[in-house]
């Protein structure tokens, strides 16, 4: 009897230990996880801070009426502005997602509601995965092999239909991962209502999902707004404002490029001031655009 | 009576017709919109073949392994290996220094901090994703490969003096190493939006359940938040390594732009060149068919990786996935 007692203290004391030992051991685990997070996005914070603080000191005294309205002086002279850069990027990334968002969500409503089980949908969504991770120069070169020879200029046209197949896969993707997360009773209760499927998707499923196709179709945008590469191939970049569809044009990415890799300083400034005016139109168009989710969602809730 | 139960049925008949007509029409719609996706691969494959195939006809497939670059008329001579490794090696960097960040910010956001912390710093870091990469570019041109040169390479040079191969290289700023840090900087606002999107899908039940059996916050992310999400964590790391692997000028910008046999890395720390960067740089200055041939067959070889990338990545998800809702439950 008292030899039983005897051992079960020890056993339990023992125990006790590991439990405690173990506890420990979790805790600062635990502990030097949270260490670990906090440094990354301490990291993180200050190269993002540091581009920032550069972009907004360096580009703001380039700034003016002049640097917004007007083609650019002659080259080193500091003169003239990047005005047609700015229309440009307009055009040819408005254009852009007018074809891309559209298309984007429509395929990404056709996977996540209407695809079933089968070839078609499986490689719909292999290839959309293929063209999400696909490099924006490979694209530049379709636009030129496919538009811009056949058309014989590089033109705004060839230019927005390389951009739309950037944005295409990435609004895709976004749809169907957020519709996806819209839990399945909402459309249940749309079934119970007898109403059609395309009723269901349309005023249920797509409300209740708004937000995360917004914010993607807005990350796709300002995606495509930034990109350089496959405008190098398609729209060529001139010192002109836009003359057709059919015409080169110029765009900010594009611009910012070119001045960068001249060896003026007048030119490097006007590159911070591009920076500065491509990152706050982007910044405008989220704003705007969660702004607009927000009103909407309002009178949408009941 | 007879009158009015027939009426109804008209109605009712109408508006099955009605419904029917426009779930058709919906359906035509989005069935189109994803062929239209399938139509733009298959555009992707004809003009990236057709454009390339004067150089792999010229060369054949000797193309992949050679290492001259030379455009001079009368003596071309086109190889893309050094470009394969300068591509190769580049992402590898970004992605070693990038993803374990980008997932510890998106634990700190999603699971660590306050909502106080969390929703300002969330929104920093999907404003930041929104910053194209040309800025990048310009940022580290100007401001951050200084920055390397002084903090990072020279220190190491001045420690070493070149005696350890792989980080031998006089330091400059402008080479593979400052290109892949930028690559990593590019990709975490990227990768940690995307994760943190993700892991808010987990419902709270779940953390609760896990919280409930005692476990600490990060056996919690481990055992609770990351098993439902693992899918959705691959593939924001797919679509940051598909970033790094094909980002085009925000590399041509730092890395320092060598051609032909010099362009092969012996050090990280040295200037070289990638598939995209290439591309980028001489496209507009082709000087004859076969060199824009060339160029776009670097293209096709990018495209072969990335596509390389995409399916075991997906392979990858495949195998993982362990939890789906949504419209089809599997």
């Amino acid at each position: 009897m008292t030899s039983y007692s005897n051992s079960n203290k020890k056993y339990s004391k023992i125990l006790h230990e590991t439990v405690n030992k173990n506890y420990r051991k979790r805790m600062i685990i635990n502990k030097l996880v949270t260490v670990f997070a906090i440094v990354c996005v301490i990291a993180a914070i200050i190269p993002l801070g540091s581009i920032l603080l550069e972009v907004v000191k360096n580009g703001a005294s380039a700034i003016s009426l002049e640097f917004l309205t007007q083609p650019q002086g002659s080259i080193g002279s500091g003169r003239g502005g990047v005005g047609p850069a700015i229309q440009g990027t307009i055009i040819v990334v408005g254009l852009a997602s007018l074809i891309g968002a559209p298309v984007g969500v429509l395929a990404g409503i056709y996977l996540s509601e209407f695809a079933k089980e089968g070839k078609f949908a499986d490689s719909v969504r292999f290839f959309n995965d293929v063209l999400t991770g696909l490099p924006s120069i490979v694209i530049g070169i379709v636009g030129y092999v496919i538009i811009v020879l056949a058309i014989g200029s590089f033109s705004v046209f060839a230019g927005a239909i390389s951009l739309s197949i950037i944005m295409i896969p990435i609004v895709v993707r976004v749809t169907e991962e957020t519709l996806k997360i819209v839990p399945y009773s909402l459309r249940e209760a749309g079934h119970s209502l007898g109403i059609s499927k395309a009723r269901i998707t349309l005023s249920i499923v797509l409300p209740s999902a708004k937000n995360g196709i917004l914010t993607g179709i807005v990350i796709a945008i300002s995606r495509i707004a930034g990109e350089t590469a496959p405008l190098i191939m398609t729209i060529l970049g001139t010192s002109l404002f836009f003359t057709g569809i059919t015409g080169p044009v110029d765009a900010l990415p594009l611009r910012i490029w070119r001045l960068a890799s001249q060896p003026y300083e007048s030119a490097h400034a006007f590159g911070w001031g591009s920076a500065l005016v491509l990152i706050l139109m982007i910044l405008a168009l989220s704003v705007g655009l969660r702004f607009l989710a927000q009103r909407r969602s309002f009178k949408v809730a009941i | 009576m007879t009158s009015n139960s027939k009426n109804h049925r008209n109605i009712s008949s109408l508006f099955v017709m009605r419904k029917k007509r426009g779930d058709r029409l919906f359906y035509g719609l989005v069935i189109g919109a994803a062929g239209y996706t399938l139509l733009m691969v298959a555009l992707v494959a004809f003009s990236v073949t057709r454009g390339s195939i004067d150089i792999f006809s010229a060369e054949g497939i000797g193309f992949v392994f050679q290492s001259n670059w030379n455009a001079v008329e009368g003596r071309e001579s086109f190889g893309a290996f050094p470009y394969i490794i300068g591509t190769l090696l580049s992402s590898a960097i970004a992605m070693a220094i990038g993803v374990p960040i980008s997932l510890a910010i998106a634990i700190f956001i999603s699971e660590i901090a306050p909502p106080r912390i969390g929703t300002p710093l969330s929104f920093i870091t999907e404003l930041l994703a929104a910053v194209p990469s040309i800025i990048y570019g310009l940022w580290a041109l100007f401001v951050f490969r200084f920055w390397v040169r002084d903090l990072i390479e020279k220190p190491l040079y001045d420690v070493f003096h070149g005696s350890i191969p792989f980080f031998a290289k006089t330091p400059f700023g402008l080479d593979i190493f400052t290109a892949g840090i930028v690559l990593a900087i590019m990709i975490i606002p990227i990768i940690s939006s995307i994760c943190r999107e993700v892991m808010r899908v987990v419902p709270d039940s779940q953390r609760e359940a896990a919280y409930s059996l005692g476990a600490t916050r990060w056996e919690t992310v481990r055992m609770a938040v990351f098993p439902y999400v693992k899918s959705g964590l691959v593939g924001a790391a797919m679509l940051g390594l598909g970033r790094a692997v094909g980002e085009t000028i925000l590399v041509t910008m730092v890395i320092g732009n060598v051609i032909g046999p010099g362009a092969i890395p012996t050090s990280i720390f040295s200037q070289g060149q990638t598939l995209a960067s290439l591309v980028a740089n001489e496209f507009n200055e082709a000087s004859s068919d076969l060199h824009l041939s060339a160029l776009i067959a670097l293209g096709a070889i990018l495209l072969v990786l990335t596509m390389g990338i995409n399916i075991v990545a997906r392979l990858l998800v495949k195998k993982k996935i362990k939890v789906s809702s949504g419209a089809k439950s599997q």
